[in-house]
């Protein structure tokens, strides 16, 4: 009886609590209220502000951390590398956000999470409270595996390029410094890494400039993936269109960087370039990585699919390249963007005392540039599957391009225009 | 032993309020839905002025539906919408269809 007793009261008290919430959400008819804090303002973190604030009429308070004073689009940043853009065309600024949104966006950066006091420690030394956050970090990169790179003096001689911005700017200036005859070398990490076509395009863009204007020049990919990760076949050909500039070299691991020679060394070979281009491992940016978040593999967060809020860390939500990806689902801006709206609907329902929509799903679509005009898709949609809990690709959904294309060459700057303006304006 | 038959009887109307909840579809699930179109369509259908997408706002639910039908079917020649529209259940693209038609 007694046993009985208690186990009831435990029962009944947590019932109770659901029945009051549930009540609560009904009376009020079920408009969220809070604080979101949304730390990272690229294709997740901004869509994720946008919508928080959109779904809920402007009911929830959203703030926005985010270093840059600008966003630059990592998408469409191989073109200003391949000299068909300018940094102008890849920049928008957070403005939107603040004045037809109004989200609060604070230009600083995060450098500690208090999980269990709902509190974030901000790098100009504030401090921000939430009743929800999201972390939208991006990767950052493993310098630790690319023995050379370890000193900021290494790197800023040997770039990466793989987050736009001043980067982007020095990679096309070692370009347009190298001579006629130059080698440029770009070296691809094993999957996943953000962007699996993005290397390949960027291969191709760059062979395409020095096609034109320094023709005596070789472009050299160093994959250490078997074989190319996304649309192989289509690459293969546009590889093939560059005969006599591009050489693929699969099974090819970067084990070391001279920086001052540009010199890069693997298992069997050793490259010398004029213009080294490293895309170095990565794992989740450093302010989830670092947060205490359930990591898998030590690199990438571990997420409810219903809701992206970390499975060890309650009132913490993480989109974006930083977290373990489903099946077939790449590191994709595009992607980035689906998962912020869910995460968007999961907290609004959170807050509004309800369970997330249980059948959430989401649609990826990458572009890439074989050359100045004609481009190559790849997509996918992903649907839950309750019983496995994790979304799943869709069987006889989905494709690639059949080839590229000067007509998918606009459809991939109208996708760039609409998804930017679905993040920020 | 009153108090307590009162709480218990709380927390059974709290169970099957979570079942009943877990039972049906979001109540946002059209909206949700429809979301995944922004990234090219633009957020709730309305494409960027000259961006060169398609808006959906406002079109008829039928005629979008039908077209959805033919990008399935092949019928409708595409570069990439056959592939995307088999990625959805013809009720999710019937939600998605009436969402756009009612975006005025």
């Amino acid at each position: 009886m007694h046993n009985r007793r208690n186990f009831l009261k435990t029962a009944a008290l947590a019932g109770g609590a659901v029945a009051l919430s549930g009540l609560t959400g009904c009376a009020m008819g079920s408009r969220p209220r809070g604080h979101v804090v949304v730390v990272g303002g690229g294709y997740g973190g901004a869509t994720a502000a946008k919508y928080l604030r959109m779904w809920s009429q402007k009911g929830v308070d959203v703030t926005l951390v985010e270093r840059n004073p600008q966003f630059i689009s990592c998408p469409i940043s191989n073109l200003v590398i391949g000299g068909d853009k300018q940094m102008a065309d890849i920049t928008m600024s957070y403005t939107g956000l603040r004045d037809t949104w109004g989200v609060k966006v604070i230009e600083d950066s995060v450098i500690a999470l208090d999980a269990a006091a709902r509190k974030l420690r901000l790098a100009s030394g504030g401090e921000l409270g939430y009743d929800r956050l999201v972390l939208s970090p991006g990767v950052d990169f493993m310098f630790e595996q690319v023995p050379g790179l370890e000193r900021e003096e290494a790197r800023s001689r040997v770039l990466h390029a793989w987050k736009a911005g001043a980067q982007t700017v020095a990679l096309r200036k070692q370009l347009e410094d190298m001579p006629d005859g130059g080698v440029y070398a770009l070296t691809i990490p094993r999957a996943p890494y953000r962007c699996p076509p993005g290397p390949y395009e960027r291969a191709c863009l760059v062979a395409n400039y020095l096609k034109k204007s320094k023709p005596k020049s070789k472009v050299l990919v160093l994959d250490a993936n078997e074989e190319i990760t996304s649309k192989k076949a289509l690459f293969t050909t546009a590889f093939e269109r560059y005969a006599g500039i591009l050489e693929y070299r699969p099974n090819s691991e970067l084990r070391e960087v001279d920086a001052a020679s540009r010199t890069a060394t693997f298992d069997f070979d050793t490259v010398k370039a004029d213009v080294l281009n490293v895309v170095p491992p990565q794992r989740a940016g450093d302010i989830a990585a670092g947060s205490g978040v359930k990591l898998v593999n030590k690199r990438w967060v571990d997420i409810d699919w219903l809701s992206f809020e970390s499975v060890n860390t309650p009132g913490v939500h993480v989109i974006g390249d930083a977290i373990f990806p489903a099946p077939t689902m790449p590191k994709s801006g595009h992607i980035a963007n689906q998962h912020a709206k869910i995460a968007a609907a999961a907290i609004l329902n959170l807050l509004a005392g309800e369970a997330p929509n249980p059948e959430p799903v989401l649609m990826n679509t990458c572009y890439s540039f074989v050359d100045s005009k004609n481009v190559i898709h790849v997509s996918s949609i992903h649907q839950y599957d309750a019983a496995k809990k994790v979304v799943l690709p869709v069987p006889g959904s989905g494709g690639v391009s059949a080839a590229a294309n000067e007509l998918e060459g606009k459809y991939a700057m109208a996708w760039a225009k609409n998804i930017w303006a679905d993040m920020l304006v | 032993m009153k108090l307590l038959r009162w709480v218990a009887g709380l927390g059974l109307a709290g169970t099957l309020g979570a079942v009943w909840a877990a039972g049906q579809p979001d109540p946002n699930l059209a909206r949700n839905l429809a979301a995944t179109c922004a990234n090219c369509h633009g957020t709730d259908g309305r494409s960027v002025a000259g961006a060169g997408n398609e808006g959906l706002a406002g079109t008829d639910k039928d005629t979008l539906m039908q077209k959805l039908r033919d990008f399935r079917s092949g019928a409708r020649p595409a570069t990439i919408m056959h592939q995307i529209s088999r990625g959805y259940t013809e009720a999710q693209l019937e939600l998605i269809a009436a969402y756009f038609a009612a975006r005025k």
